[in-house]
């Protein structure tokens, strides 16, 4: 247990700590130092999950098991990596005169408090302080979503406050009606949130109110998944904020909104499997619907971006569009493919977004067409650039082909007509992203154009880790993905 | 049919339809400190019904949450909004809906959708918590209509605010409380968002000059 509590304390301290010494010059390492702890201490809680099992028993307030313990370490790996990248980066923005130390100490205090809600909302096994969480990440990131103070950057964060909150608002009335069917099934009240508690007994929950239940837990996580059509403040929030941001939005916040719906869907199937409804397959139909939608939608919207950032927020809404679908269509092997996903798209989202931070640091602007010949002015930035593109593309031996791979191929199994809407959709995303990343790396360098001090190595890293993941699968991580497939869907692929 | 229920359930129900009326009563409001006069009433509807809860059921931790309600809710959030709006000199402002009888003639739609979706949920449970799913489905939807009719921020904050009396109201009404960890989760996140949304206000008004948040639209996928 101890950590366990490690992995939650450390960015909770440390965000206090920047809170209010975060206007010194050593705040930008402290973080680095507290994110790095933070990874130890998560991989010392993988390592004894690994030797000994589910952590947390029959009835505790948290809950780690082979589904969330990957995204623990996951989410302190890249919250590490890009606090790497941050340090450099910030101090940069703020030499170049658009932030002072106040926002500065903001920023990190920030930093710090939305890993802490994201370890919180990976570990607790209360659905109530899940959503507590979820909120509480909303909380902390959008005044940085405002930090630079332009209009478009306030725009951004109102609407992210706004529809987020209004989102959220609808996943705790969810919460509280699935706390209502519990409560007449389960005896102690305090026990009616929890998560095992509530997986253990799922066949015996009232299925109409589970089923509506479901709906407003899938509309409200949904809006912060990135699902269309709720999905209209994550490209605002993402271009508008400071970069870094922009990497763990889309590595951390997206996942573990998808992570809250995957565990509230295991629940809505049990009770619905259970209560003989002529629809016990509703939660993964409705995931599959806004899945294809949003993976469609935001392939289209691809085209016809301008701004850098907004266009790999729109790329991540497709994948987190295809992850949903994954998980809709259920299926050991689509299960799987979904959770590899999940894992190959944070890394590879993330280190995209550092390139892109260094990229518009370069060209000095965030529109596509201020961005030209980065592999002239600076080779790792544009390789950088270019690689982690092709890896999130699909191509293969990078991890992301394999996961959208396994996914064809479930698809192919159980409803082969939709195998044409995802090939066509990859084929327009992939049109999508090259179409503008090409005159960004090759392009005419501009006049003038010269490199920026940057750090690559988060980049390098985390696509290394990519391509691994790729080739081979290490057996201890399928051997998680296989548990978590068994958990979500009944049956292992292994 | 209504004399037969117990005076406790009685009361309840008469709650949850002034719950309901305050917030009709949001809808048609057009001033801004009215405005938050009412969400202040409603707030305080909400912290009777968890007290009458509290009082019935004999669950003490739901005076407390009473006692949070009243504080948040009632007092402290409506007197933030009206020191805001004081500060920014807008409390004489006009803050309707563009089309006020069309909105409330939707409101009453979603109330008859909300006791339809609610309807199934009849056979394994009294008709008070029916009455009071619906009625607290239709309170969040009432405050999400709100939300997309006003053009203003101060009257959206209401709205929000309104759509979260909703929820407490089904957690208390339909539930008798959320666990207590959870409740107090939630209340410290409601305290924080009042106070994120009070720096918004100024951070709306440096950059627009207004807080009619209407004219925030720099950002969107129109060609230019």
């Amino acid at each position: 247990m101890t950590a366990l509590y490690l992995t939650l304390l450390i960015p909770l301290f440390a965000s206090i700590l920047l809170g209010v010494f975060g206007n010194h010059r050593g705040a930008a390492t402290f973080n680095v130092l507290a994110t790095l702890a933070g990874f130890v201490a998560s991989v010392w809680l993988a390592l004894i999950v690994l030797k000994h099992g589910p952590l947390g028993g029959e009835a505790g307030q948290f809950h780690i098991d082979s589904f969330n313990v990957y995204l623990i370490a996951l989410t302190a790996l890249v919250g590490a990596t890009t606090s790497f990248f941050s340090a450099p980066y910030m101090a940069q923005e703020e030499a170049n005169g658009r932030l002072g130390p106040g926002r500065l100490r903001l920023y990190h205090a920030s930093y710090q408090g939305f890993l802490f809600t994201m370890q919180l909302a990976l570990t607790t096994n209360n659905l109530g302080v899940l959503w507590v969480a979820m909120e509480g990440a909303t909380l902390a990131t959008v005044l940085l979503v405002s930090l630079y103070r332009t209009p478009e950057s306030v725009e951004a964060a109102w609407k992210y406050f706004i529809i987020c909150g209004v989102g959220i608002a609808l996943a705790l009335f969810g919460t509280v009606l699935l706390y209502f069917a519990a409560a007449r099934v389960i005896p102690d009240a305090e026990h009616a949130l929890l998560w095992s508690v509530l997986a253990a007994n799922s066949g015996s929950l009232e299925p109409v109110v589970m089923a509506i239940a479901f709906v407003f837990l899938l509309v409200g996580y949904g809006t912060k998944v990135g699902l269309v059509p709720m999905h209209t403040w994550l490209p605002d929030a993402h271009s508008e904020g400071p970069t870094p941001m922009s990497a763990v939005l889309s590595g951390l916040l997206l996942n573990v909104a998808l992570y809250a719906l995957v565990r509230v869907k295991i629940l809505t199937d049990g009770a619905l499997a259970a209560g003989g409804t002529h629809s016990p397959h509703l939660a993964g139909n409705l995931m599959m619907g806004f899945g294809i939608v949003s993976f469609t939608v935001a392939g289209l919207f691809l085209h016809r971006q301008r701004d850098i950032k907004r266009l790999f927020s729109y790329s991540s809404i497709e994948h987190m569009g295809l992850m949903t679908f994954a998980f809709g269509l259920g299926g050991p092997l689509a299960t799987f493919g979904g959770l590899l996903h999940m894992t190959v798209h944070s890394l590879t989202k993330s280190a995209i977004f550092v390139a892109v931070g260094h990229a518009s640091h370069i060209a000095r602007t965030q529109a596509i067409e201020g961005i030209r010949g980065l592999i002239q002015t600076q080779p790792a930035v544009g390789w950088g650039l270019l690689i982690g593109t092709v890896a999130i593309a699909g191509f293969p031996p990078f991890g992301v082909f394999t996961s959208e791979f396994l996914l064809l191929s479930a698809t192919m199994k159980t409803h082969p007509w939709l195998t044409l809407p995802l090939l066509s959709g990859l084929g327009v995303a992939f049109a999508g992203l090259f179409r503008h990343l090409h005159p960004m790396v090759y392009g005419e360098r501009p006049e003038g154009q010269v490199a920026v001090p940057a750090n690559m190595w988060p980049v390098v890293l985390h696509l290394v880790l990519v391509l691994w993941l790729g080739i081979s699968i290490p057996a201890f991580l399928a051997d998680w993905f296989n548990q978590a497939a068994i958990l979500i869907t009944g049956e292992g692929l292994l | 049919m209504l004399e037969q229920l117990p005076l406790y359930e009685q009361a309840i129900l008469t709650l949850a339809a002034m719950v309901m009326f305050t917030s009709f009563a949001l809808l048609a409001q057009n001033r801004v400190v009215p405005m938050i006069h009412i969400f202040a009433w409603q707030g305080l509807l909400v912290a009777v019904t968890t007290a009458l809860v509290a009082f019935d059921s004999g669950k003490h931790d739901l005076y407390l949450s009473a006692i949070m309600t009243i504080a948040l809710k009632a007092l402290f959030i409506p007197w933030l909004l009206h020191r805001l709006v004081k500060r920014l000199g807008i409390d004489r402002e006009e803050h309707g809906a563009e089309h006020p009888a069309t909105v409330l003639m939707i409101g009453a739609g979603l109330v008859i959708f909300c006791y339809y979706v609610a309807q199934p949920i009849e056979q394994l449970s009294a008709s008070v918590t029916r009455n009071t799913i619906a009625i607290s489905m239709a309170v969040v939807l009432l405050g999400m209509l709100m939300l997309i009719s006003r053009g203003k921020a101060v009257a959206q904050v209401v709205g929000f605010m309104s759509l979260e009396n909703g929820l407490f109201f089904a957690a208390v009404a339909a539930t008798h409380g959320m666990p207590m960890v959870v409740e107090l989760g939630v209340a410290f996140d409601v305290l924080v968002g009042a106070v994120i949304f009070g720096v918004f206000f100024f951070q709306i008004r440096d950059s627009i000059d207004s807080l009619d948040v209407d004219q925030l639209n720099r950002l969107s996928e129109q060609d230019e």
